[in-house]
């Protein structure tokens, strides 16, 4: 069931361009209601193996709403409810007899700011494989420490001072940090909230560089404001605009060859 | 041009007259903020005054309780005053009921030994044999709780009879007024509380040396005594608030922060829970008292717990003091950002590790002044303790929460209500200095601890 990674739908939705990569997780019909509202509308998504996709669009449009759904993060919030299909590996995650600490153990994430636990760095990096029971012994602990760091490209910077706070790092090494402690947790797919949007033009290019490398290993999904972003690190990417999935394709026919209107309008700045 | 000028005059062209209306307008603006300003520290200065009033007053009236007039005599102690057999000694054969027998009553003939005379003749070896003395005077100087003093060391080392010792003996509460100058000298001899026979002896011993003003221990190390007030003490009082604080910290924390982490972190928003919240929030609102009628109601008449026990005391303080915590802790849990929720439970932490793991370890220096805030408020409440007959006179330490006992509180308000007024005036203010020093060693501690907790991030 865990790796059942066949690519369970060959079926072309109006506007998907076939990519050879096997899908991993899929929004089918999903809608999101905060009490009455309704602020996500069928949308219908495929996210695929190996690949960076990305959720843009002008503020208020449901793309984080959509990211939040697919590790039932929403369900953390009172009075949200969540309709249609969440798959992965074609399993549903909001199937009742799923548990969602497993869920959010093989779907990890990156919040928009970030959040490092006011502990060490090395805490910060073994409190997921801990809680999870991942190793075995202290020196397998220090080892998933280490190799997440350097994964997340932070450990040359912090090994010397891994019992220092996780809080008084700057504030992109802080997220690279919580790249590192979900890394640690060896999700199959990493979604990140607009990782970039509280950080520098420098510390965002080195979080940049790292998702491209990440991508070898991981199914990527990352909400970003900024179309620079998507269109640099990501392969695929979906518009979402007022709560509907606009459309969605190869990054490169997007930005250079978008099919609706409303997709051209926005990534031309006519509005956003 | 012409239509820009109409619409505003001048406003954005920075011409003389704007300046002006800015300028005029600019002085009252720093006007207010310096009237503001003034009203502020004015306030604070009220204040400041108010608890400058309070402290000096309590203290300049409490501190010379602290020091008493104290007799120090050497004492003879005259086998033909203590005229009593030798302490009996468990014979071979005698059974234990026998022997216990023969001990009280050889106790009981040491308390009738006339400890009184023993005393004056102390007193009368310090004075030039011209003096006159009555006994009865002797009486009125030294307070009659040192008699069993005296017995008291004999019945711990009887052979120290027929040998002088060293003493300090607190001299009566009339004389400590008498010198301390609690009531006027100039009074007839009717209004004094002091007969002129012993007024003079107490005048001579202390222009002698021999009564002076000395550090009382009594005040902490004894209980409440009305037949010798001088003597009296915080002891039984501090034991039966320290039993209730105990009581109080044992179950209103745990009960408490259980409660605010379920309701903040757990419960679901519904009918139930809000009824639960609102009643909280009343709670804390109730008058005191009104816990003391519960207290009654349902832990004496019901349960048929003991009158006049801290354990009673305890439950009713508990019961005060747990909205108090309630509401506190909420209100630290709902200050800790949700981020570090979401970071924990994005990692797959189920609930109740983000909550135990993250959120508790940033609530925790929070609770505890949560904490502290609550036991402080109990440790001075009074009005719920008259209720459940925690106001009795109690003459003893109480060894056990279920003991009769009064607290600290209470025992202010017994003192400043005895007959003997000029003497309990100034004890009432040091049972209150001691009461504000605990209040302030409650809080150093809280701060304390809490300093170290945040440390440790």
């Amino acid at each position: 069931m865990m790796n059942q990674q066949i690519a369970f739908s060959t079926e072309v939705k109006p506007g998907n361009i076939p990519n050879e990569a096997p899908i991993k997780m899929r929004g089918e019909k999903v809608s999101v209601f905060y009490g009455e509202k309704q602020s996500l509308f069928d949308v219908d998504l495929d996210m695929r193996v190996k690949t960076v996709t990305a959720l843009i669009g002008p503020s208020g449009c449901g793309k984080s709403t959509f990211l939040r759904c697919l590790n039932r993060m929403n369900d953390t919030i009172e009075g949200a409810r969540v309709t249609g299909k969440v798959l992965l590996d074609g399993n549903d995650i909001y199937d009742r007899s799923l548990d969602v600490v497993l869920l959010r153990a093989r779907v990890g994430m990156v919040f928009q700011k970030p959040n490092p636990f006011p502990k060490s760095i090395f805490e910060n990096v073994a409190y997921g494989p801990r809680i999870h029971g991942l190793a075995r012994s202290k020196g397998e602990l220090a080892d998933i420490v280490e190799s997440s760091l350097r994964k997340a490209s932070l450990w040359e910077e912090v090994k010397s001072r891994l019992n220092e706070p996780g809080t008084g790092l700057s504030g992109g090494q802080q997220q690279r940090l919580c790249i590192a402690r979900a890394i640690a947790v060896s999700p199959e797919v990493i979604l990140m909230d607009e990782p970039c949007s509280a950080l520098d033009p420098i510390a965002t290019a080195r979080i940049e560089e790292l998702i491209d490398e990440l991508r070898e290993n991981y199914t990527i999904v990352i909400v970003t404001h900024s179309m620079q972003q998507a269109a640099r690190v990501s392969q695929r990417t979906a518009f979402f605009h007022l709560g509907t999935l606009v459309e969605t394709g190869d990054t490169d026919q997007i930005f250079t060859n978008p099919q609706d209107k409303r997709t051209q309008d926005y990534i031309t700045g006519r509005f956003g | 041009m012409t239509a820009m000028s109409e619409i505003a005059p001048g406003a954005l062209s920075g011409d003389a007259s704007k300046v002006d209306l800015v300028i005029r307008s600019l002085r009252a603006r720093h006007g207010r903020e310096k009237r503001f300003r003034f009203y502020g520290i004015l306030a604070i200065g009220l204040a400041v005054a108010m608890v400058l009033l309070l402290f000096g007053s309590v203290l300049k009236q409490g501190l010379p309780a602290f020091w008493q007039a104290t007799l120090s005599l050497d004492i003879n102690l005259d086998p033909e005053i203590i005229n009593i057999d030798p302490q009996p000694v468990q014979a071979a054969g005698q059974s234990p009921a026998e022997y216990r027998q023969q001990l009280t009553a050889w106790q009981r003939s040491l308390s009738l030994v006339n400890w009184n005379q023993v005393i004056e003749k102390a007193i009368r070896a310090e004075l030039p044999a011209d003096v006159e003395i009555t006994a009865r005077d002797v009486n009125a100087i030294v307070t009659s709780g040192e008699r069993f003093t005296l017995r008291d060391m004999i019945l711990k080392d009887p052979s120290i009879i027929g040998t002088n010792v060293r003493l300090n003996m607190l001299a009566s509460a009339h004389v400590d007024n008498w010198l301390k100058g609690n009531i006027d000298r100039n009074l007839g001899d009717a209004q004094q509380q002091l007969s002129p026979g012993a007024r003079e002896l107490a005048d001579d011993l202390a222009e002698r040396g021999i009564i002076t003003q000395k550090f009382n221990p009594g005040l902490f190390l004894n209980v409440d005594s009305r037949s010798s007030p001088a003597s009296s003490g915080l002891a039984g009082a501090f034991m039966g608030s320290l039993y209730m604080m105990l009581i109080v910290i044992l179950l209103a924390v745990p009960i408490g922060v259980a409660s605010a982490i379920y309701l903040e972190e757990f419960a679901p928003t519904n009918r139930l829970t809000d009824i639960i919240e609102v009643n909280i929030n009343n709670l804390a609102a109730v008058p005191s008292i009104v816990f003391g009628l519960l207290g009654v109601a349902v832990f004496i008449n019901w349960f048929h717990l003991p009158l006049s026990a801290p354990l009673v005391g305890g439950l009713v303080l508990t019961l005060m003091t747990l909205p108090t915590i309630i509401i506190a802790t909420r209100s630290t849990l709902r200050a800790i950002p949700p981020s570090i929720r979401q970071a924990a439970l994005g990692l797959g932490a189920s609930h109740t590790q983000a909550i135990f793991h993250h959120v508790l370890p940033l609530a925790l220096p929070g609770i505890l002044t949560a904490t502290i805030i609550g036991v402080a408020q109990a440790l001075g409440e009074t009005a719920p303790l008259l209720l459940i007959g925690m106001n009795a006179f109690v003459a003893n330490i109480p060894a056990s929460p279920v003991d009769p006992a009064t607290a600290l509180p209470v025992q202010i308000y017994l003192w400043q209500a005895n007959e003997n007024y000029n003497f309990f005036l100034s004890r009432t203010n040091a049972a209150i200095i001691v009461l504000l020093a605990l209040m302030l060693l409650l809080n150093a501690i809280a701060i304390f601890l809490r300093q170290r907790i945040q440390r440790r991030w």
